[in-house]
């Protein structure tokens, strides 16, 4: 059988992770390829369905990159993403899903080493998890539940 | 809809891409997804000829939808989007997926890394289906710019937007323009005076019929967005009125108060005076002025605007509710001790940053001995003791008040650094051997040693200056300073300094006696940098100077169109690099100026009337408060020239009634399938 390769999706906002992730691109930074990078402007801006939606799709794992605290570019989006945050992990649990899949990070515009670092965590932290495979096991009943779940 | 066609083009990029990724394979299965009308491979997707692909296959093969592997969006969107707009097609039906900063450039494992490149191709290709044609707003752009920093690049910047005939307005904290530069006796490499080339600047700007300069005064707020700033600025109460003021000057020299350490004289002030052990005890001591400035105050003798303030918190009257001496002595009564802070709003196109930088504090480097031994100084309290205006009127004496014999200046103190700044400052090296000089200049016999690591003297010039003090006998010492200190062993060494020091040349400890200490310290961001960072939503590189949005392309731009960056506040720099970014901002804030419009980016956030169920969660949500609610119709609607495009609305609202243009639900849902279709 092939090895486990876990398969995370992020949500970066434009202007600090995104360009973060870039930098370590541009200072040729190595780490794993287990990432599936998705822009968004800020990272108030990822909806708790694009969540559900990834595990559905059969990702193992979620990471929400945006600019520190304070850093944000539109004032204080990340705050709100910040607020939601402990509501979105208890509502994987409830879906049963591991709240380890879900994880927030703070990446600046300048520290590209910190972004592959933080790749590689949070694919080891999925790799340990092992597949998820949400979408086969309980598709059906999910969603009808997302559907109302807000 | 009509049915989407898409052309797809995976860039080799020379190699950067096409060494990891196997672009053929990529092309061949692009060919094989929905939709997919063409896919093609180049060497460079960016160049003309690789444009004109694109353009080509949309007028021949009717293409709708444009995805171009390659580079990251951040760099070549804008480029790509005109390409598609050029041929016809609406630029938004263009999506860019990033297959070097986030994939050739990060692994080295060629099957995977193809693989990501695939996947994250299938994202695009999907994402794009969904897209929606956007049209750019024009808007006018307020012909006014605004600066703040009244440094060397601060006042460059003002004097060269005013030269178009537009109105600038300049900021500055300080009493007084100039900066650190207002400071120094002399520059490297050419040992010209400061002051004589700095001061005729600091008039010019401030009589030029273009510019305001608000000195005394800082940015409190900022909001709107490029072309349409909207600025607050704090005037700080100065206690005297400037329109009655003829800067006279008998109101400096009437106030009692005289011991407050002077802060252009860089702390000087903050030393105790040397007492000898065998003066006379007995009478009054004697009144220490140096380094020191009264109450009411102008930092030097030629400031510009030349207008006093009252310090308030050393103001005998306040401190104490008795003395008004200055307002007794002002002939046209411009004292007024009830001024209070007050708030003026403009209206900016631009807004160009110059607020410098700090030098570094060596107190916690306890090995140097800087704030325990007296005759330890850093650069730019050695600048003041050179300066013929300083405390010392420009004689090199220790704090004994004695001729030094012996000079040590130890380079790199805090940068290069792993403990305090991992940066090159960039200027210490030759304002180092600029010390070097002055002081054989004016000292003949005094020998100077320099501690170095490396020597750095990388502008024009500046090896030239290198070669001549190597010709004035001065000793160069490789090697990083472990110690200063007041505990001589050896004969020689009693009384006076000594430096310990690993000469890596002669592979030698080395003691080395000398009766002062001049330690070249790093440049750091300025005080308030962090604060004015996120009044303007700017970000900062890793050694949290201002970061620009392109090192080598866009070195003077940020991430938000509309605020440039200049001088030392985007790293250490020298003058003449300073004076060369600032004209580089002042050529953007002109140029757009002169444009007269600016186009905003279509991807806003809009309330779909038929979904919002008038629940208001949205409403709070928006840093700009964009969202109102429409009481007749009891739904939120969004003024649209206020939304800046986040998004946070739109992740937020329970309905789906909140979309982004560009942004919004299914073409995400799409990017989120696209990516995790594979297996
Ligand atoms: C000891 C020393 C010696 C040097 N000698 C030389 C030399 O010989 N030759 C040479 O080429 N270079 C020299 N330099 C470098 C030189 O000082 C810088 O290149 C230059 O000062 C940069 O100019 P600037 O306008 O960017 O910044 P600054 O000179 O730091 O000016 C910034 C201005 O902005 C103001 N400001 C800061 N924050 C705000 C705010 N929030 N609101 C409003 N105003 C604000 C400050 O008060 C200041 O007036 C030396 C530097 C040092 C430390
Ligand atoms: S823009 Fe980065 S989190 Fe808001």
């Amino acid at each position: 059988m092939e090895p486990f390769e876990p398969r995370v999706v992020a949500f970066l906002c434009n202007w600090c992770s995104y360009t973060g992730a870039d930098l370590a691109g541009t200072s040729r930074k190595k780490y794993p390829t287990n990432l599936l990078p998705i822009r968004v402007m800020c990272s108030g801006r990822v909806d708790p369905e694009f969540i559900l939606k990834a595990f559905r799709e059969g990702a193992d794992g979620v990471i929400i990159l945006g600019c520190h605290p304070g850093d944000c570019h539109y004032i204080n989006g990340n705050h709100k993403t910040l607020g939601r945050f402990p509501i979105l992990k208890k509502l994987v649990q409830q879906f049963g899903i591991h709240p380890d899949r879900l994880r927030l990070e703070w990446v600046s515009a300048s520290e590209g080493d910190r972004y592959a670092v933080v790749v590689a965590e949070m694919t080891e932290q999925v790799r340990k998890l092992g597949p998820l495979r949400w979408n086969t096991r309980i598709k059906e009943t999910v969603a009808a539940s997302a559907a109302g779940g807000e | 809809m009509k049915n989407p066609v898409i052309g797809v083009y995976v860039c080799h990029c020379g190699s950067n891409i096409g060494s990891v990724v196997n672009v053929p394979e990529v092309v061949e299965f692009a060919k094989g997804l929905p939709n997919v009308a063409v896919a093609r491979e180049h060497k460079y997707m960016c160049s003309d000829p690789g444009q004109d692909v694109i353009k080509k296959d949309i007028k021949e093969l009717g293409l709708n939808r444009v995805v171009v592997a390659s580079c990251s969006p951040l760099m070549h969107e804008h480029t790509f989007r005109k390409a598609c707009e050029s041929a016809g097609l609406n630029p938004y039906y263009f999506q860019m997926a990033n297959i070097r900063e986030q994939v050739s450039w990060v692994t080295t494992d060629k099957v995977r890394a193809t693989e990501k490149a695939k996947v994250v191709l299938v994202g695009a290709v999907n994402r794009v289906v969904e897209h929606d044609p956007l049209f750019v707003k024009s808007v006018p752009v307020t012909p006014a710019t605004l600066v703040i920093g009244g440094g060397v690049a601060g006042i460059e910047a003002a004097l060269q937007v005013a030269a178009s005939h537009t109105q600038v307005h300049l900021v500055e904290k300080e009493p007084s323009l100039g900066g650190h530069m207002a400071r120094f006796d002399k520059t490297f490499p050419t040992l010209d005076c400061a002051a004589c080339i700095l001061t005729p600047k600091m008039v010019q700007a401030n009589t030029n019929p273009f510019i305001k300069v608000h000195a005394y005064s800082e940015v409190i707020e900022v909001s709107g967005y490029v072309g349409n700033f909207t600025v607050k600025i704090r005037h700080k109460a100065s206690y005297v009125n400037n329109d009655k003021c003829t800067g006279c000057g008998v109101c400096i020299t009437k106030c009692p108060e005289r011991g407050i350490p002077a802060e252009f004289e860089s702390g000087l002030g903050n030393r105790p005076v040397y007492v000898a052990p065998d003066a006379p005890q007995h009478g009054k001591k004697p009144k220490d002025t140096f380094g020191k400035r009264p109450a009411i105050y102008t930092p030097f003798a030629q400031a510009v605007p030349n207008k006093p303030v009252i310090d308030r918190d050393n103001c005998r009257y306040y401190t104490t509710g008795k003395c008004r001496v200055c307002e007794k002595m002002c002939e046209p009564g411009a004292i007024d001790f009830d001024q209070k802070d007050w708030i003026e709003e403009i209206q900016v196109g631009n807004i160009i940053v110059a607020t410098g930088m700090k030098t570094f504090d060596p107190t916690p480097m306890k090995n140097l001995g800087y704030g325990r031994i007296p005759d330890v100084y850093t650069g730019l309290e050695f600048e003041r003791i050179c300066h013929s205006s300083g405390p010392t009127e420009g004689q090199i004496l220790t704090w004994k008040k004695e001729s030094p014999k012996a000079i040590a200046i130890v380079h790199c103190v805090g940068s290069r650094d792993d403990k305090h700044h991992r940066h090159c400052s960039r200027v210490c090296c030759m304002y180092s051997l600029k010390y070097a000089h002055l002081i054989k200049e004016k000292l003949h016999n005094c020998e100077v040693y320099e501690f170095y690591i490396d020597m750095r003297c990388f502008g024009k010039g500046y090896e030239e200056f290198y070669s001549r003090l190597l010709q004035e006998d001065v000793r160069f010492v490789r090697g990083r300073v472990a110690e200063v200190s007041d505990w001589g062993i050896y004969p020689e060494e009693k009384g006076r300094l000594v430096v310990r020091v690993e000469d890596t040349l002669a592979a030698q400890v080395r003691r080395i006696p000398v009766d002062m200490v001049i330690l070249s310290t790093a440049l750091e961001p300025a005080e308030n940098a962090d604060h004015l960072k996120h009044t303007l939503h700017m970000s900062c590189s890793s050694d949290l100077f201002y970061l620009e949005r392109h090192p080598k392309l866009a070195p003077v731009s940020t991430a938000t169109d509309g605020i440039y960056i200049a001088g030392a506040c985007q790293g250490p720099k020298d003058i003449p690099d300073s004076v060369a970014q600032a004209g580089a901002a002042a050529a953007q804030a002109i140029g757009m100026i002169k444009r007269g419009v600016v186009e905003i980016e279509p991807t806003t956030a809009h309330i779909e009337e038929s979904m919002c169920t008038g629940c208001q969660i949205c409403i709070p949500l928006c840093p700009y408060t964009a969202i109102r609610r429409n009481e007749e119709k009891r739904i939120a609607y969004i003024e649209g020239a206020l939304c800046k495009g986040c998004g946070t609305c739109v992740g937020a609202c329970p309905s789906g009634a909140a979309q982004q243009w560009g942004f919004d639900d299914r073409q995400i849902y799409r990017e989120i399938e696209g990516v995790l279709a594979a297996k």
